[in-house]
């Protein structure tokens, strides 16, 4: 396990209520913790090799992979049940990319994704309850239950984008508009080892380098492109090579830490003027690639065992925190419990909340109403769902 | 005529409530009975096929036949995403099944490359919805590739395959139908079947057909419609329309699943409205059969045309232009098109969004009472 000496440490005293019991444990309130090895692609230095993480943050991003993994788990759950119809596409295994990512990133900083966005869509301030709501189409999801699984939005999360690769071209002009409003701000966009063969996305890098935007591009390198190993699609499998010109770095990306020092490396790059870079995130799904797809015809069920038993991001960095003694057991075990409830109340909310009004069946086509046209009805709607409102 | 007009009179309004279906689970998605067909007797064995398995068994007679021929695009090897192509690289090896990277308008500007070198190809796109990156090479480059070379070269050799249409849960990317954009590009054919034994005989007729030919499938038949198939190769006509039912009231047009829920309607408006319906199965949207249309709204005086895509600019616009500019004459009201909204195909209320039995119902009623 990454681990190095700690360097401060307190005692602290923990009351127990209710049993009335007192523990005391020599915990950190900080520790060095390393990072796993990067590969560099046109860099003369890369991230640094161990990093601060105070037992604030340790909770935090523990407590967010852990919300991450049992919602999607939740939605799996549903979509069984048949509450989620349609395509489904779980992040359970990834959550140390989004995490590790969203602890560099602040709010500002805006975000562009694939279909597989449950795990970024809670990072950037959706509530759990919001996410399983917009799944099972009701009112309280977050896009209003018209997008889906594959289309959840936020402030400065652009989405949710359901065709391979469409988003990249988007990545970077959001980019552009970061470096033409002088924002200090870089935009993530995110794309699979799949969409690393779609022709836009090199458009994109090209466009990104040409005008040097302060846009981090990330494969999200989970090893298989729907069913198909990275080795049958690509001529390259090496993605963060494949910018080119644009400098590149390889993350293991199932340690939140090796991602949250890759993500400020590329940060810190981007907004000295650089222009862009690319990160691959090596990482791993669990499921398959939708809820439509078992995952086990294209690898093994070993495989999949031991990637959860021997690598799992969560379980991982559980140990290190308690060989680093930064978190009491007893606290992971209540942030589990916690997390649990939250997303129990939000299974509920999500199988109970009110379904929308039958007229945003049409609503939100143009801006409302398209300018100039007050009286504009889109048209072949008929009098029977036009008066439903 | 006057026996119409009283008919309406006769007509209560048709009640829906919309609230009403928020308050119950609906059911998703187009809503109808396969009926199922017979082939021929001339074309010999059949064996029992649901659709993605006539589409395989197009395939595999191609690929026994021509040795030129190739069907590649994302996951066929293993047999695809809808198991049209199961059991082909098994049996005719990797270096003629093959997959593609995921890359749209390479796939299709690689296939118009393979055809124009004269080889027979079937490239599949894995849904309608993901055709776009590949519209440029389709409308620049395949559909007026023997124009622009005064037919020195030509693509005819290709075909590219699609499943498309709503299946009840597919939402925005899953569900559309494109044929609409497809029509309006000279040059290419536009297939669209309607059951299994069709499905054979059309895909068999594109594959042989001299110029570059699109084949939408609905994917909600895939499974649902079974019926005998003829085991050897056939072909059905390409550009020839099918009347399914004769009727003298009412003409309905539509191609693909709305052919089936059309099949309910005109047993309905028969039923509850008394009316009687001829059904018309374009089966080929480019070029389509004028000829077929015209001789059957002619004689109704009546046209409802129905389609998933939606209203403005579908393909019902094209027919309705046409039908009243050649059998203007002859109408009793005007042609009235039922389709899906100007919306993108949604994610919640799709039951509202198709040109359901009710939708269809209402219309007739309107033709019958104009």
């Amino acid at each position: 396990m990454p681990l190095s000496s700690s360097a401060i440490r307190a005692n602290l005293l923990l009351l127990r209520g209710g049993c009335g019991l007192f523990v005391s444990s020599r915990l950190a309130s900080s520790a060095m913790l390393s990072t796993r090895p990067y590969k560099l692609h046109k860099l003369e230095s890369g991230p640094a090799s161990e990093a601060q993480v105070t037992s604030d943050e340790a909770r935090k991003y523990y407590r967010d992979m852990a919300t991450v993994r049992r919602m999607e788990t939740a939605a799996g759950n549903l979509y069984k049940e048949k509450a989620i119809r349609g395509f489904c596409h779980l992040y359970s295994g990834q959550e140390a990319c989004c995490v590790g990512m969203e602890a560099v990133l602040d709010r500002n900083d805006p975000v562009i994704t694939a279909y597989r966005a449950h795990g970024w869509t809670y990072t950037r301030g959706v509530p759990v309850k919001a996410v399983l709501s917009e799944l099972t189409g009701r009112a309280s999801g977050c896009a209003k239950g018209k997008g889906g699984s594959m289309h959840m939005y936020n402030h400065n999360f652009y989405g949710g984008n359901g065709i391979v690769g469409a988003q990249v071209p988007l990545g970077a002009g959001i980019a552009f508009a970061q470096k033409y409003r002088e924002d200090k701000r870089v935009c993530v966009t995110l794309y699979g080892d799949g969409a690393a063969n779609q022709g836009q996305v090199f458009e994109a890098f090209n466009m990104a380098k040409l005008w040097d935007l302060p846009c981090i591009f990330v494969c999200e390198n989970n090893k298989y492109g729907m069913g198909t190993a990275v080795e049958r699609a690509a001529a390259s499998t090496a993605y963060y090579t494949r910018g080119d010109y644009i400098p590149g770095l390889w993350v293991d990306a199932m340690d939140v830490i090796t991602v949250r020092e890759a993500t400020r490396f590329a940060k810190d790059w981007c907004l000295s003027g650089k222009g862009p870079i690319l990160l691959e995130m090596e990482t791993y799904r669990y499921h398959g690639h939708s809820m439509s797809d078992p995952g086990t015809s294209y690898r093994t069920r070993e495989e999949v065992q031991s990637m959860r038993q021997m690598r799992d991001p969560i379980a991982s960095f559980r140990q290190t925190l308690l060989t680093a003694e930064l978190v009491a057991e007893e606290e992971l075990k209540e942030i589990d419990q916690s997390v649990r409830k939250e997303v129990d109340e939000a299974v509920q909310a999500a199988k109970t909340n009110a379904v929308p009004d039958p007229k945003e069946l049409y609503t939100n086509v143009y801006s409302q109403p398209p300018s100039g046209q007050p009286n504009y009805r889109i048209r072949g709607i008929d009098q029977f769902t036009w008066s439903a409102n | 005529g006057g026996s119409c007009r009283s008919l309406a009179a006769r007509l209560g309004p048709v009640c829906l409530d919309a609230a009403s279906f928020s308050r119950r689970r609906l059911s998703f998605g187009p809503q109808f009975v396969y009926t199922p067909e017979s082939a021929d007797k001339s074309l010999g064995e059949t064996s029992r096929m649901n659709l993605f398995q006539a589409v395989t068994s197009a395939l595999d007679n191609t690929l026994a036949n021509d040795p030129s021929a190739v069907v590649f695009g994302e996951d066929v090897a293993f047999g695809g995403v809808f198991r049209c192509t199961v059991g082909l690289k098994d049996k005719y090896g990797k270096d003629r099944v093959f997959n593609t990277p995921l890359s749209e308008q390479g796939i299709v500007g690689f296939a118009i490359g393979h055809a124009v070198a004269g080889a027979t190809t079937v490239a599949e796109i894995q849904f309608g919805d993901y055709i776009f990156p590949a519209f440029d090479q389709i409308a620049n480059e395949a559909s007026k590739y023997r124009y622009r070379s005064g037919n020195h070269f030509n693509c005819g050799s290709l075909t590219v395959r699609a499943p498309i249409g709503a299946v009840g849960h597919g939402a925005l990317y899953h569900s559309q139908s494109p044929e609409g954009f497809f029509a309006h590009l000279p040059g290419i054919k536009v297939v669209i079947p309607r059951g299994p034994i069709q499905a054979k005989g059309l895909l068999l007729a594109c594959i042989n057909d001299p110029d570059p030919c699109f084949y939408f499938e609905p994917k909600i038949l895939y499974r649902s419609a079974v019926e005998d198939v003829p085991v050897n190769g056939y072909v059905l006509p390409i550009g020839k329309a099918e009347v399914l039912i004769e009727g003298s009231d009412v003409t309905l047009i539509g191609y693909g699943t709305q052919v089936h829920v059309l099949r309910e309607v005109a047993r309905l408006a028969q039923s509850e409205l008394g009316v009687s319906c001829e059904l018309i199965d374009m089966r080929t949207i480019l070029p389509f059969d004028e000829e077929t249309v015209y001789a059957s709204v002619c004689k109704t005086g009546r046209c409802l045309i129905a389609h998933e895509a939606p209203l403005t600019g579908g393909f019902g616009a094209e027919l309705a232009a046409s039908v009243q500019e050649h059998c203007f004459l002859n109408l009793e009201a005007p042609v009235r098109r039922v389709a899906g909204h100007d919306t993108p195909f949604p994610h919640i209320f799709e039951n509202f969004y198709l040109p359901n039995q009710r939708r269809c119902l209402a219309a007739i009623k309107d033709l019958i009472g104009y």
